[in-house]
């Protein structure tokens, strides 16, 4: 038996090399103490083949064609066997491999190992990050829901913005006039057979420099890149170093078994995202938003000013993935220790902290009305309470006017604009019908859309919501007939 | 890896005449370059397809006029002119109609001229209200409030032997809203 494994071994080794040209660089000798930072790239790896493979068991079952997409996905949720769990390791897998790329690149950044001699293998990383970015963003597409459909509506309003060629671009990314058949198939083309092989194509590379370059040694203070002596001081690590394999390999081959069994309990625990409602565009009652990646970008478009939107929608990605690319060339050299670099320390930590703010607040989308507060909302009862015909008049205008899905009472109701359980207490008569006339801030004009005599209980009745312990603002007389003259002269008036 | 200095490559052995090669090498770039222009215009071609045969809005049929009574605003289906045999669900597209109380029709597409979120209509209060970043638009499309840069897109429409007719299929955005 002994002698048959022999033979096998000795016939491919003569062959391949095994021994002569294999072996050497599985066992090539790493820095020693590299530890347990040094794990995220394999992670990304390992994760990225889970990827590779759930993706081709769902596409031998899902159908790409805006006709049966739909179909097929409810059909993987609820009919196939398994479909469920592959789906969901497929989704949770993809959202874990994007935590592990970007933790792999704030490592590498925060420990200087992209500097000399590591330039190309950072510059390939930063086509690993878009490849993995563009693929989560086309596999919600293939999700073929409601949200799939807006979401991709709101993708193609920003490219649409390019200057000169923006509905170039549209067409091309649609693959016709409007949202349809061959927007699916590009998409299914992009996510299936570009992304994937682009990635491929760079991470070859990319693995080939981390051997041929060798992993670089933990960064001491003081001790900064050199490369006319950069290389000795290596070599030197190297020499009082230990080999790859089986030493160093197994803390990664640990870390990587540990993501795979978190991706594997969170998809059985929580199972596959969606798909939502069908795509069917003429269901409008739609509130699309984006998978948790790209909602600090949802959020920023919301919260960004109109004037430097555009701006921030086109130019921003450009200089951000100019930044990454150029980042070896600027600062190639010098301090690799992050205790000697403070603004890099300070980067990630604002990165990161915006990351998770503008995260939280595109979950919440405190800007996005509440589109069945007016009806479904009812005014507390305590609020209407003793109130007067007139005050009660005011809060069926409020509520019918759909003032409600913009703003809370005590609580409940749209927060766009601001709660107005106290408003009373901030604004007195005359400002309250100069607001609801005029608007202003992101509340629109309602000079025509209410009668004066709406206008007048509307205000009448806002005017009782202020807190028990404190007086609402008085207007003097002068003002309240000022205020007045505004109310018949309101249809004349206009918001910004 | 671990070596200071990669090693020079041994200098190739002279095969051949020199100018034989050189004419080889030339062939061999032209050849190259000639093949890949011939199959490579094809594949472009292919896949610009969408801006080489940019297809024109046609005619929807909205219904009779009497369907939209006068000075309301309603939300009507229709199938995308332009759609694809396996369009599925995505082939019906929405937009609504606007008449006015002199009879006049308006229409407008559904999609936000923010970011192309649908709009709800709300005949209460008379406004368009955006669930994405809370655009608002007066019953005319005029822009009210929100980030917004513009009023709704409208549509072209004509009535002809009583019914309303649109002219769509081409999801509007800024620079591009007819």
């Amino acid at each position: 038996m002994r002698s048959i494994v022999q033979t096998v071994f000795n016939w491919l080794d003569l062959r391949l090399g095994i021994r002569t040209a294999i072996w050497p660089v599985v066992t090539h000798p790493v820095p020693r103490g590299l530890g347990w930072f040094y794990v995220f790239g394999s992670a990304t790896l390992t994760l990225f083949i889970v990827q590779l493979v759930t993706g081709i068991c769902l596409a031998v079952v899902y159908v790409p064609s805006a006709a049966d997409a739909y179909t097929s996905l409810q059909y993987l949720n609820n009919e196939q066997p398994l479909g469920w769990l592959l789906r969901a390791v497929h989704y949770w897998s993809a959202s874990g491999m994007v935590v592990m790329i970007a933790l792999h690149a704030t490592r590498v950044f925060l420990m200087g190992a992209y500097k000399y001699p590591r330039e190309l293998t950072w510059v390939l990383g930063v086509v690993l990050l878009l490849c993995t970015l563009g693929l989560a963003f086309t596999g919600q597409v293939l999700r073929w829901d409601q949200d799939a459909y807006w979401g991709l509506g709101v993708g193609v309003a920003m490219a649409g913005r390019v200057p000169l060629i923006g509905p170039t671009i549209v067409h091309i990314l649609l693959g016709g006039p409007n949202i349809g058949g061959e927007t699916l198939s590009r998409f299914f083309g992009l996510h299936v057979f570009v992304l994937p092989g682009l990635l491929i194509a760079a991470l070859a590379p990319h693995l080939y420099l981390v051997v041929r370059q060798g992993i670089s040694a933990r960064p001491k203070p003081g001790q900064p890149v050199d490369p006319a002596t950069y290389q000795a001081e290596y070599d030197a690590e190297l020499k009082a170093g230990e080999p790859f394999f089986p030493q160093d390999v197994s803390r990664d081959a640990i870390f990587s078994a540990l993501t795979v069994l978190v991706v594997f309990g969170l998809a059985v625990t929580f199972g596959p995202k969606g798909p939502s409602d069908p795509p069917d565009p003429t269901i409008i009652q739609a509130e699309p938003r984006p998978d948790w990646e790209f909602l600090p970008l949802f959020a920023l478009l919301a919260l960004s000013p109109p004037e430097m939107e555009t701006a921030l929608m086109l130019v921003m990605p450009v200089v951000g993935i100019a930044i990454l690319f150029l980042l070896p060339f600027v600062s190639g050299k010098g301090e690799r220790s992050p205790r000697r670099r403070p603004i890099a320390v300070l980067f990630v930590l604002i990165f990161f902290v915006t990351y998770a703010v503008l995260g939280y607040l595109g979950n919440v989308a405190p800007w996005s009305p509440q589109m069945d507060a007016w009806s479904g909302e009812p005014v507390p009862v305590a609020m209407v309470k003793g109130l007067t015909p007139q005050q009660l008049l005011g809060a069926a205008v409020f509520q019918n006017k759909t003032c409600r899905n913009c703003h809370a009472l005590d609580g409940t109701g749209g927060q766009r604009g601001p709660d107005l359980t106290f408003v009373a207490n901030r604004l007195s008569q005359k400002e309250l019908i100069r607001q609801v006339l005029q608007g202003g801030g992101n509340m629109p004009a309602y000079g025509k859309q209410l009668g004066p005599a709406e206008v007048d209980s509307l205000v009448a009745f806002l005017e009782t919501l202020h807190s028990a312990d404190e007086a609402p603002v008085r207007g003097n007389l002068a003002d309240s007939a000022a205020a007045e003259d505004a109310a018949t002269a309101g249809d004349a008036s206009k918001g910004p | 890896m671990n070596e200071s200095e990669p090693k020079k490559p041994p200098d190739e052995p002279s095969l051949g005449r020199p100018h034989r090669r050189s004419m080889l090498g030339w062939l061999s770039v032209g050849l190259g370059t000639l093949a890949t222009a011939a199959a490579g215009a094809p594949i472009l071609g292919y896949l610009l397809s969408p801006i080489l045969k940019t297809p024109k809005n046609e005619w929807a049929d909205l219904g009779p006029v009497e369907n939209f009574p006068e000075g309301q605003t309603r939300l009507v289906d229709f199938i995308d002119p332009l759609h694809r045999p396996w369009d599925g669900d995505s082939q019906k597209l929405a937009a609504y109609v606007r008449r006015s109380a002199e009879g006049e029709f308006t229409v407008f597409s559904v999609n936000c001229t923010h970011l192309g979120c649908p709009v709800s209509w709300f005949p209460q209060s008379g406004l368009f209200l955006c669930p994405c970043h809370g655009g608002v638009y007066y019953e005319n499309g005029e822009h009210a409030s929100g980030p917004p840069p513009r009023g709704l897109y409208t549509i072209e429409s004509r009535v002809e032997n009583g019914k309303l007719a649109i002219r769509a299929g081409r999801l509007p955005t800024l620079q591009a809203p007819g």
